[in-house]
């Protein structure tokens, strides 16, 4: 039941992109084809969940008996930007087909703040699922960077099907791309706002 | 660029940026970290002192916890003027809020009465939940004793005036002060079974 | 070209915000009042000027194959430094941007910055191109943070010029993205940018 509220409230409730703003980046530079919207989607899931795995670890079992939890800002990011590379060039070795879906992705991943974001949200915040509030342990926070990455996946998709309609529609000259993607994104946002208060 | 891209050359340079930046960072760690924990504490004590009767002790100094179910306890921050206790903060929370976990310092004098309510963190929705900081809202509190004023909004038969269009993150605060007003009696129960 | 005309390229040519369209997150997500979008322009700026600085100094001694992987280190050292300064100083603002201010480690202006301009100039210019586009983000996060405070909150700065509420909408999440959209169509007609 617990899994069930932490997957509804990741991707509907708090949307990572309509409602904590974080990823808007890719969301608006990768979102005109459904096809590439579900190719970064996927390769953000991949990486986010292997990245908080990471960061969970480096968090509990260095940082903090080390006391240098100040050093958070710069271990993860550095550790996310070598997981990246790291990724790539497995991939690239175990599984062409899927490195051929997913990597020419994978470098614009480590510039997207929502990989970090997530890794410094799950570390740093108490989560109340239903119950007491208490500070996600190893497997929670998996999940919740899964489905946060998700709730990337579903706006990035529903966005890029509305863009490519939006291709054949006459927009005013000065709101050609960017403002009228933004718009739109507004108006998406809109719609997640009805979600609040589900869970 | 003047440096070639060796082996050697690589790690050496990425090293050296790597030794300084740690470096530069620790300095700064040590030179910031007194007055972080000096804002914490002045944090905590400017909300006391917004929530209890005048004192002249340090309530930070004698902070103890009171269990109010199993792995649950509040702070308490006890007040005392010239050695007379004269009221209690208690640094309660609850889950219950919209978005998450509402932190509310609750301050009682010694007859149980509220005597001021201050919010230390939520995330509650700007402009509906989050009005529970404005004077507004909390000021109805104040000189309430929760055992004649029902800790419960006016919808589910209490005395809360709930804030407009926000009646989840009214009844979180309800709870708050609900489970601080639970604990404000264990501890003046206790005072009085030991006299 | 002279200082000055490199701190008025970044702030109305090469506008981050509105032009570049960089640094979309801190953008949407603190500009909830214009107090919070000013510290989180003031915030993001010292951080350039600063990454801008010693990049430019240490650029000439890093091998081209690294120099990303060292950039990002002196990036991220001092958004920490940031972290802990406004901790100290400004605990309230610093909470309240929260989670934007590790952030800004991942904010493609930063690191666009030392990419193309502070790695190749020296060092005078790249603070002056640092100020230039902090300067330029700083005024279009208080702009969309006042516009928004104006429309959903009924007040400018804090101040409270009108009874009751505004359009709430314009507080929440969808009020961001509007604002910023109008914005830049006002900013594109003004600067015959289209």
């Amino acid at each position: 039941m617990e899994i069930l509220i932490i997957i509804i409230s990741a991707i509907f409730v708090n949307n990572i992109v309509l409602t904590q703003f974080l990823g808007i980046c890719p969301f608006l530079g990768v979102s005109t084809k459904v096809d590439t919207a579900m190719g970064m989607a996927a390769a953000v899931c991949f990486v986010m969940a292997i990245s908080t795995l990471v960061t969970y670890l480096l968090q509990y079992y260095i940082l903090v008996p080390l006391g240098i939890e100040f050093m958070q800002t710069l271990t993860f990011i550095l550790v996310i930007a070598a997981l990246v590379q790291m990724i790539e060039i497995i991939l690239k070795k175990i599984s062409p087909a899927l490195y051929k879906a997913l990597g020419i992705f994978l470098p614009l991943i480590t510039t997207n703040c929502c990989v970090l974001g997530v890794a410094i949200m799950v570390v740093s915040k108490e989560f109340a699922f239903g119950g007491e509030a208490h500070m996600l342990n190893l497997g929670e926070s998996v999940l919740y960077s899964v489905a946060m990455a998700m709730g990337f996946g579903v706006a990035l998709i529903l966005f890029a099907g509305i863009r490519e309609q939006l291709e054949l529609s006459n927009v005013p000259k000065a709101f050609k791309g960017v403002p009228i993607a933004l718009v739109t994104a507004g108006i998406l946002a809109l719609a997640f706002m009805g979600f609040s208060g589900l869970v | 660029m003047a440096v070639e891209s060796s082996f050697k050359n690589m790690v050496l340079r990425l090293s050296e940026v790597c030794l300084v930046c740690s470096a530069l960072l620790g300095l700064v760690y040590g030179v910031t970290k007194a007055p972080i924990e000096a804002a914490a504490v002045a944090k905590t004590n400017a909300a006391i002192s917004s929530v209890v009767p005048a004192f002249d002790n340090t309530p930070s100094g004698e902070v103890f916890k009171v269990g109010l179910s199993e792995g649950d306890s509040l702070t308490v921050y006890p007040a005392s003027s010239g050695g007379v206790p004269v009221g209690f903060a208690v640094e309660s929370n609850t889950n219950r809020g919209f978005s998450g976990t509402v932190k509310v310092m609750v301050g009682f004098d010694i007859e149980g009465n509220i005597c001021g309510t201050s919010v230390i963190s939520h995330s509650e929705t700007p402009g509906l939940g989050a009005k529970m900081t404005d004077p507004s809202f909390y000021e109805q509190f104040k000189g309430k004793n929760p055992s004649s004023f029902k800790l419960t909004v006016k919808k589910d038969g209490g005395d809360i005036d709930a804030i407009t269009a926000a009646t989840i993150s009214s009844r979180a605060y309800a709870d708050a002060l609900s489970r601080a007003y639970a604990v404000f009696q264990s501890i003046t129960c206790k005072s009085e079974c030991n006299e | 070209m002279s200082k000055g005309g490199i701190i008025l390229k970044g702030l109305v040519k090469d506008n981050p915000t509105f032009v570049l369209v960089l640094g979309m997150c801190p953008t949407l997500g603190t500009t909830t009042s214009a107090i919070n979008g000013f510290g989180m322009g003031v915030a993001t700026m010292f951080v350039l000027i600063l990454s801008n600085i010693f990049i430019s100094l240490v650029a000439g001694g890093i091998p081209d194959k690294v120099r990303i992987p060292c950039y990002i280190v002196i990036i991220a050292s001092f958004v920490t430094i940031l972290q802990l300064v406004m901790q100290a100083f400004v605990p309230s603002m610093y909470e309240v941007l929260g989670l934007f201010i590790p952030l800004i480690v991942v904010n493609c202006i930063v690191l666009g910055r030392a990419e193309a301009f502070a790695n190749k100039n020296g060092v005078l210019d790249s603070a002056c191109d640092g100020l230039g586009v902090g300067l330029g983000f700083t005024c279009a996060l208080t702009l969309i943070g006042l516009v928004r405070e104006i429309l959903g909150s009924g007040s400018a700065f804090g101040f409270k010029f009108m009874e009751g509420d505004g359009i709430l909408a314009f507080v929440l999440a969808p009020g961001a993205f509007f604002v910023l959209a109008y914005l830049m169509v006002i900013f594109r007609k003004l600067t015959g940018n289209l």
